[in-house]
């Protein structure tokens, strides 16, 4: 067993974990925040995205041991005070979602996307969302929920 | 009496036919929907399964003390633990809760452990000791059909046999085109696997808390292996990750619950991905020969096929998709002699059953692309071919049932046909050309081609089955607000029936505030959630326990309000009378004693097919939908790029417009899919791409823009005129690709998936 220490949703965090744990097994069973899912194990399909230091990885792709001294966010954090944050209510809204499976993962990737990227296109949405899979909807109506959160918080942003 | 409390009439909103968002959008949203991996109880343990790594084998012994002196180990259970029906299966319960004698394909369950821990559960799984003798499996479907083939159940190695004989069997035609196709074995490749939680009540009973389409079959064939009074086993629906079909056979459910009801302890069950591939049944690989006859003019004189389904290891519902297979097997066309066989075969491949299109899928695959072969050979447009022969209402199936409900598929056909058609790519832009960044092409090399499909299914459940669904609905009255209750063990998969449970109770009873409860158990069946019939049939019964819960409100307030007001109806949540306008409101009338109805609604009377013939009025009602496909090809590398789906699909009545286009959306990308590059490959009865990093599903690059077209023509047998959705887009989908790929490339293309391969000519065939 290791020690790590880390911060998970601005909260600190110190734990004793097996050297081979995934953070995604870390999160989701030591500390319960099951929102991350799992879906692949092959870091395929971006069930389990989630930023680690405001990067978008896939949490099966990392040893909880690695995330020593890191910031990892989950869905869990996104909504402030009951509030929906623009890219859950986009997805809400706009049917971006069947099972939902997929819908955590793709809302954190889209996150860093719509984070450091202004004013994409469809395209560069698209590409910037190649690694995370969805089997239900066809991925139109994620696209529509990224363009519209995207314009919402840039909105938001310049007011 | 009170003074009324008259409210004023306010625009009912989320009825029927309104965009309603989903009311489990926000917790999926936010992470915090449990899904049946997410599910965890007080001391609870963990279940892994030991599984035959031989398609087929004879179980010599098996040797349980490693594993259970493994530490944190529980218990670690074999086939003698099943204490009821030692087999299983919806159809025909000929699969093994846990194999005893022989095994019949790769991944089969043979011995189960509960540990504290999963990985020391998974370890002791592996530490099992199975001594086998190893047999040569019989792995072609072909082979296991021809006489003298060594029999893999007592009943033999076929599961079905359908013969269709309609019309005259002696009929020839001007001109004859021939083909053999092959459909790959595709996989539902839902994103949550396979999981649950089953809780001891510690009176014997159990409480199943999982992931699945029907929660009364797997609760009869839960209680038959665990020997329970069906009373003592609970099932409740846990969130689910899709299903497509994979969610409809039983996965973990006896299992976890065995080692449960052992250790007197809860148990967790989580397949990892791997797992998932060899833990759920597939789609069927098929064979299929044709042979299309049609008069120099076009028309149809007969068609006849020779179908061959790889069942796999066990029945599942092969013996519905085999007749699936054969009935739809000439497509949405008037054909008016048709000699059809169809076999579902046992083999020691991998279990297949059911999956989004079920039967029709293959078939369409086939006819459609007899029916370009056949436009090549008459040289007449494959549009034109198609808008000849298409079926309407009053037509007469192959299965000599006449088509009574909407069947517009020359209408479906010409809206995709007069569809604009996309711009040309951009070769500018290496992202619109086939190999996107890789960089493979700027444009040299690079074709077009455009395809159409027609494909059609039936809706609900066929062959005389008496399928119904159950609901109850409780009007009550909270916080001086009128509430609506909406129970059923409906399956919310994704699809959106939780959804469609609450439109109808606001749309029936005028009340705004209306709560689906969770699904389980406790209420009657409400069947599957394939198909495409879950909204049809639960809607319906949704409805008609609201319509009994409405007559039972107006008889009260009749009584209430005395004879003077004459005929009251309900407006809104007001109860109104012809002469006095609103004479009270609901709250009023309901006060503090709710009004709660249960009611089951069954759709028309089916018959089963004539064995000989294969002729009877086996089906409630059909759906059709058309497909255009837009490809681009790079003719030297085999990549391809769908550039555009439009297609169009009568869908009788879009309860909720966003999620029947979700529905269409959803099902196209699963079509592209057995088009372009979904396969379990397997060599020798094993699975050699069990995961996503081999076995690929379109990811958000591949998926093209689509063009919807929806119309709505109402079905008369249907609550609202509604028909199913889920399945059509999937059907048609696929040969549409595939013929664009043809119009591009010039080549026959006889098997989906596409492979690389096959375009650029090194699949032996001639262009
Ligand atoms: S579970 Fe991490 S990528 Fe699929
Ligand atoms: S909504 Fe089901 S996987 Fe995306």
């Amino acid at each position: 067993m290791r020690r790590v220490s880390l911060t998970v949703n601005a909260v600190e965090h110190e734990a004793m974990v097996e050297p081979r744990q995934l953070l995604v097994y870390f999160l989701r069973e030591q500390l319960g925040l099951t929102g991350t899912n799992v879906g692949c194990d092959t870091s395929t399909c971006g069930a389990c995205t989630i930023l680690l230091n405001g990067k978008s990885v896939k949490s099966c792709t990392v040893l909880a041991v690695q995330a020593e001294g890191t910031e990892v966010t989950t869905i869990e954090a996104l909504a402030q005070d009951g509030d929906l944050h623009p890219l859950q209510q986009a997805f809400h809204e706009t049917h971006a979602l069947q099972c939902g499976y997929c819908t955590p993962g793709m809302i954190m990737a889209a996150l860093d996307l719509i984070t450091n990227n202004e004013d994409m296109d469809e395209d560069e949405i698209r590409t910037g969302l190649e690694g995370n899979l969805c089997r239900c909807t066809g991925y139109h109506n994620i696209v529509k929920a990224i363009q519209q959160a995207s314009s919402e918080m840039r909105s938001f942003a310049t007011k | 009496m009170r003074a009324p409390t008259i409210q004023k009439r306010t625009e009912q909103r989320g009825g029927v036919g309104e965009s309603v968002q989903r009311p489990d959008g926000v917790p999926k949203t936010k992470g915090e929907f449990a899904y049946s991996s997410d599910l965890w109880a007080e001391n609870m343990l963990w279940g892994a399964t030991t599984r035959s790594p031989h398609p087929r084998a004879r179980i010599v012994s098996i040797d349980t003390r490693e594993a259970l002196a493994t530490p944190r180990v529980r218990t670690v259970l074999t086939h003698e633990d099943v204490p009821g029906r030692k087999s299983y299966g919806m159809e025909v319960p000929d699969q093994p809760v846990l194999a005893w004698d022989d095994v019949r394909y790769q991944g089969e369950a043979v011995a189960l452990v509960a540990a504290d821990h999963p990985e020391a559960a998974r370890r002791a799984a592996g530490r099992v000791k199975i001594e086998y003798e190893v047999l040569e499996p019989l792995v072609d479907p072909e082979t296991a059909l021809a006489d003298g083939a060594p029999a893999l159940h007592p009943s033999g190695n076929v599961i079905r046999h359908i013969r269709i004989r309609h019309g005259d069997q002696e009929a020839s035609a001007e001109v004859v085109v021939k083909g053999d196709y092959q459909v790959g074995m595709q996989d539902q490749a839902f994103l949550g696997p396979e999981s649950g939680l089953a809780i001891p009540d510690g009176e014997g009973g159990i409480d199943l808390y999982v992931s699945t389409q029907w929660l009364h079959i797997d609760l009869d064939q839960l209680a038959a292996s665990l020997d329970l009074p069906p009373s003592k086993v609970r099932i409740t629906l846990a969130g689910v990750g899709g299903a497509f079909g994979a969610r409809e056979d039983l996965s973990i459910q006896i299992h976890c619950c065995l080692l449960a009801l052992e250790t007197g302890r809860p148990v967790k069950m989580m397949y990892g991905r791997e797992e998932s591939f060899f833990g759920h049944v597939h789609r069927h690989p098929a064979r299929l020969h044709y042979e299309h006859g049609a008069m120099r003019d076009g028309r149809l004189v007969y068609v006849k096929a020779r179908i061959v389904l790889d069942g796999g290891a066990y029945a599942s519902s092969s013996t519905a998709v085999c007749a699936n297979a054969a009935c739809f097997s000439c497509g949405p066309y008037n054909v008016p002699n048709a000699t059809i066989d169809a076999y579902a075969v046992y083999t020691d491949n991998p279990p297949c059953g059911a999956m989004r299109g079920f039967g029709a899928v293959q078939t369409c695959f086939a006819y459609e692309s007899q029916m370009d072969r056949l436009a090549k050979a008459l040289d007449i447009d494959p549009v034109e071919l198609r808008r000849l022969n298409a079926m309407d209402t009053g037509a007469t199936m192959i299965t000599g049932q006449e088509v009574e409900g909407p069947a517009p598929v020359a209408e479906l056909l010409k809206r995709v046909r007069n569809a604009p058609l996309p711009p040309d790519g951009d070769a500018m832009d290496i992202r619109t050309l086939p190999g996107g960044v890789s960089n493979t092409t700027h444009g040299e090399g690079v074709k077009r081609g455009v395809g159409y499909a027609l494909g059609f299914k039936n809706i609900g459940y066929s062959e005389g089955f008496d399928d119904f669904s159950t609901a109850r609905v409780r009007l009550s009255v909270v916080a001086g607000e009128p509430q609506v209750e909406v129970h059923s063990a409906a399956s919310e998969v994704g699809q959106g029936v939780v959804t469609v449970q609450m439109q109808i109770a606001r749309t029936e009873l005028g009340v705004q505030q209306v709560v689906v409860l969770p699904a389980d158990t406790s209420i009657g069946s409400s069947g599957s959630s394939s198909a495409s019939r879950q909204t049809w049939m639960t809607g319906g019964a949704v409805k008609n326990a609201c319509e009994a819960v409405r007559a039972r409100l107006l008889q009260r307030a009749a009584q209430r309000l005395g004879k003077r007001h004459g005929k009251l109806t309900l407006d809104g949540a007001n109860i109104v009378s012809a002469g006095s306008g609103s004479v009270a409101s609901i709250s009023d009338i309901v006060g503090d004693d709710p009004i709660e109805e249960t009611k089951e609604y069954h759709h028309r009377k089916t018959f089963p097919l004539d064995p000989r013939t294969g002729q009877g009025n086996a089906h409630v009602a059909f759906a059709f939908a058309a497909h255009r496909a837009v490809v681009d090809v790079d003719l030297d590398l085999g990549l391809v790029r769908v550039v555009e789906m439009a297609t169009a699909q009568d869908v009788g009545k879009a309860l909720n417009p966003q999620a029947v286009e979700g529905q269409i959306e959803g099902g196209i990308a699963q079509g592209l899919g057995l088009a372009l590059m979904e396969e379990i490959q397997i060599s020798q009865g094993r699975i050699l791409n069990p995961s996503f990093t081999d076995y690929l599903i379109p990811t958000i690059l591949d998926m093209p823009p689509v063009r919807a077209d929806v119309l709505e023509l109402g079905d008369p047998h249907a609550p609202y005129g509604l028909k199913g959705v889920g399945e059509p887009p999937t059907i048609s989908s696929t040969p549409a690709i595939v013929a664009a790929l043809r119009d591009a490339t010039g080549r026959p293309l006889t098997r989906v998936p596409v492979r690389p391969d096959d375009i650029v000519g090194l699949d032996g065939q001639s262009g």
